[in-house]
């Protein structure tokens, strides 16, 4: 015991030794100062402070069947600078004159590394079913291999959790003709036979798009689509004689400014 | 309108590039463009007045100069561009060394505008930054700058009032030197280098906000892949490469972030369609004077069949250097000597370093000729070196990589010029002590891994003994700074007493820059005293270059040519590369310091230096 202890001291006192001997006592040159430097006219002679608005339609599409065609339609906006920003978000699907899947969010986004953002707001399912309304908590950014992806948790007003994974891959073809496998899965904690939202991993909406960017802000795109319910969903689905899944040829365009 | 206010007594000794008289001189200065490039008429536009590179036939001391709005159509594309005398680029501004000069600059436009004098070493208040030297020239207002010239040779100016200078606010200055000229030739060209395009910065910028590579066209693509499978001799091989790329979440096809998806690149405001000419009868010597006043665009040039003598780099003599191209960065002069013997066009080719355009202009003996191209060369592809792994292949011990430079380097001159300084950071501490020289070192460290900043050069190597990428290795003699030595030594040759070690860092996703892991705006200022003699040390953690441009006082590169190491003010840190030069802060004042890719600079790689 006494050895072992002893063992530990000269350890700790090597290590901070080393840790003496070795760490440069670092000082950037160019560290912020207190006061401010007083710029002429108080003008900055850089301008890193912008903000700036984008907004994107990822997917803007129908997707048809023998039975009808619908129209789906997912995008997001933002506004602000490299560190805060107002995020919206908005999807929906228009089956036969009905909306569904209206799943609509307004995010505070914090940029908190090179690659990924924090973001936390409200989502209001609003369509026409039943409206719900949830606090909203996720991540979003560019994953390894240049994945991207968002995770986002939600806790309802009732009480309820819920989850929403999407990720999609941008593969070049050519530097124009772009092949996107994209995937959206949604998970609730308790079913919602309203919303037909199943406990457990409840529905997905993939796709597989191939787009040609006539220009980068503008690409008309061909794709198979698949949009379905899983599990208790499923047949929460099934008993209200409601389409449970279906894949679809889908033609849309991918537009942002 | 642009006139030279007072004539300075008498005619010069240089000798003239064309026949004007001096009787003709006020006349004849506004409308030089006309000279040689009469027939430049743009697609589809007014007759474009662009430069003839004609460098007026006398120094004058006062110069009266004129902002405004100008439509300007090129290549198809018009811009209401802000512009010097109506011209893009401005008129030749021809000083002579030792004179104090006076330059009137008239604001016309309906913001606030500003001539910096790149290069000059003027008072900090003569220096043109807004916020920094003065508070800008206001619409309706003239500034008055007054400064004495104590320099001689290449130089340009352009604006530094928002994005004016992005959108052809620029021109050249060529400086007399006070004894005769050791470069004297029979002509003498000012070859300007810029790009032209008619988006907006502002929408160019906020497009790399969105999407980094948004101009570029050239990735690596599923089309691409058998041929970097032929080149890397295996699928596996290249298909590793590309893997670890993408692992990064960086292209090794990044090249240039803005490109000739929108640019067409201009020599002396000619598109190359429009093919600018300069004269010359067979056996005379031509000075052509490079500038590259461009906003985000290198250029690799040369003039097939000809050998050029690089005399001057940024404004300052150098021992002539034979090549047959050379890599001109942003900012930077080269005045080169060609002595074409057949009576036959010669071409001036100036290819954008990621190989999406190209400048072209002709050397002829007569007018309308023209001088086949040679084809573009293949775009570089960035390697481990770019990304700061230095030489090593993967899995290779730090232990192997070979010294031997750094002793050379100390040997030269005893200013460690030239030094290698493989390894981390921590080498600098070292240095210091081997050195035997008590010197303060301010290194802030590797930096980073945030928000700003996604790479950390591990083993930045001495690249100025490289041509850069793309160039090496294709057969021609490049020019590479190892090579520039000055005519004569340095005027100061005190030791640095302090290292200031900057790590250039961004984030190319999200499109910030910065020194040290931090833009501009949350960084303190550079502070150095009054006389203090420093040592700067640029790491560069990302895998663009920089070139990197101190405003009122030289950058004395440290290449290993010891007390005869160039003068420069601006200096290329090349990607995953480790450099220093030497500065003395000899005037007081605050100075802008930052890389002169505009939109890297006005998106965070900038600081304040104060003088004090």
């Amino acid at each position: 015991m006494k050895h072992a202890l002893s063992l530990v001291v000269l350890s700790i006192l090597a290590l901070a030794g080393t840790a003496h001997a070795d760490q440069p006592v670092y000082h950037a040159t160019d560290a912020p100062e207190a006061t401010p430097v007083v710029y002429i006219g108080g003008i900055k002679p850089a301008m890193d402070q912008g903000t700036w608005l984008h907004g994107i339609f990822n997917q803007l599409e129908g997707r048809y069947a023998p039975g009808g065609t619908d129209f789906r339609w997912d995008g997001e906006a933002w506004f602000g600078g490299d560190y805060n920003k107002i995020w919206l978000k908005s999807e929906g699907t228009l089956e036969k004159g009905r909306l569904s899947d209206g799943d609509h969010e307004l995010l505070y986004t914090r940029s908190i590394s090179s690659y990924w953002n924090l973001q936390g707001g409200v989502r209001m399912d609003l369509d026409d079913g039943p409206t719900r309304t949830w606090g909203a908590f996720g991540v979003q950014g560019l994953a390894l291999y240049e994945f991207e992806f968002e995770a986002t948790a939600y806790v309802s007003d009732r009480g309820r959790f819920a989850a929403r994974v999407e990720g999609s891959y941008d593969f070049l073809l050519t530097n124009r003709l772009i092949l996107q496998p994209q995937a959206e899965f949604n998970f609730y904690t308790k079913s919602d036979a309203g919303r037909q939202a199943g406990a457990g991993l409840s529905d997905v909406d993939a796709g597989l798009r191939l787009r040609y960017e006539l220009w980068r802000k503008f690409a008309p795109y061909v794709a198979v689509t698949y949009s379905g319910y899983l599990t208790q969903a499923r047949r929460i689905t099934r008993d209200q004689h409601d389409d449970t899944g279906s894949v679809r040829f889908s033609l849309g365009v991918r537009s942002w400014f | 309108m642009i006139f030279p206010s007072r004539f300075r007594g008498g005619l010069t000794r240089r000798r003239f590039v064309t026949g004007i008289g001096a009787g003709g001189l006020l006349a004849a200065l506004p409308r030089t463009s006309h000279a040689l490039s009469s027939t430049a008429v743009p697609l589809g536009g007014s007759p474009l007045r662009a430069s003839s590179g004609i460098i007026p036939p006398t120094p004058f001391n006062r110069w009266d100069l004129k902002v405004g709005h100008t439509r300007i159509s090129l290549d198809g594309k018009t811009m209401h561009a802000p512009t010097v005398g109506g011209t893009v680029p401005g008129p030749i501004l021809r000083f002579k060394q030792g004179d104090t000069v006076s330059i009137n600059v008239t604001n016309t436009l309906d913001e606030p505008t500003s001539i910096h004098w790149h290069g000059i070493r003027t008072p900090a208040n003569m220096d043109g930054v807004p916020g920094l030297s003065f508070g800008g020239i206001a619409p309706g207002e003239t500034f008055t700058y007054r400064f004495k010239l104590h320099q001689s040779g290449t130089y340009w100016y352009h604006s530094h009032s928002g994005m004016q200078e992005a959108m052809g606010l620029y021109g050249a200055m060529v400086i007399d030197p006070r004894r005769p000229d050791p470069n004297a030739c029979d002509r003498d060209y000012v070859i300007f280098l810029a790009e032209w395009t008619d988006v907006m910065p502002h929408d160019i910028v906020s497009n790399l906000k969105m999407q980094d590579d948004y101009y570029v066209f050239r990735q690596r693509t599923a089309a691409s892949f058998p041929k970097e499978a032929r080149e890397a001799e295996s699928a596996g091989a290249a298909l590793a490469d590309r893997l670890a790329w993408s692992k990064m979440r960086m292209a090794a096809t990044d090249i240039a972030d803005v490109s000739g998806a929108i640019y067409t690149y201009t020599l002396n405001g000619h598109a190359p369609d429009m093919n600018w000419s300069g004269l010359f009868r067979p056996g005379e010597k031509v000075r052509l004077r490079f500038i590259n006043g461009s906003t985000m665009t290198f250029f690799d040039i040369r003039i097939p069949g000809l050998e050029m003598l690089v005399v001057q780099a940024d404004g300052n003599d150098i021992e002539p250097i034979p090549v047959d191209e050379f890599r001109i960065g942003v900012a930077e002069t080269y005045d080169v000597i060609v002595q074409p013997k057949d009576e036959r066009a010669y071409a001036i080719f100036a290819q954008s370093e990621d190989r999406t355009g190209y400048a072209r202009g002709t050397l002829a003996p007569r007018e309308g000729m023209i001088a086949p191209l040679p084809p573009m060369d293949p775009r570089p592809v960035r390697t481990m070196v770019d990304m700061g792994m230095g030489n090593m292949k993967p899995g290779e011990s730090m232990k192997d990589t070979d010294m031997s430079d750094d002793m050379s380097g100390m040997k030269m001159g005893g200013d460690m010029a030239g030094m290698d300084m493989h390894g981390m950071n921590m080498k600098g501490m070292d240095m210091s002590h081997m050195a035997m020289l008590k010197m303060e070192v301010d290194d802030p460290g590797p930096p980073p891994i945030n928000v700003e900043n996604q790479m950390r050069a591990m083993m930045p190597i001495d690249r100025t003994g490289s041509p850069g990428d793309g160039l090496e290795n294709n057969g021609r003699r490049v020019l590479n700074y190892k090579q520039l030595r000055a005519t004569r030594p340095g005027a100061d040759l005190r030791p640095p007493t302090r290292e200031i070690i900057l790590h250039l860092t961004g984030n190319m996703e999200r499109y910030i820059w910065g020194f040290n892991g931090r833009k501009f705006s949350e960084s303190g200022p550079i502070r150095l005293k009054l006389g203090e003699r420093v040592r700067f040390t640029l790491i560069n953690d990302t895998m663009m270059e920089h070139p990197i441009h101190l405003h009122g006082l030289w950058s004395e590169l440290e290449n290993g040519q010891g007390d005869y190491r160039p003068y420069k003010h601006t200096i290329i840190s090349q990607p995953g590369s480790k450099l220093s030069y030497l500065v003395t802060a000899d005037t007081p004042g605050m100075w802008a310091y930052h890389c002169h890719l505009m939109y890297h600079m006005d998106l965070g790689m900038f600081r304040t230096v104060i003088v004090a």
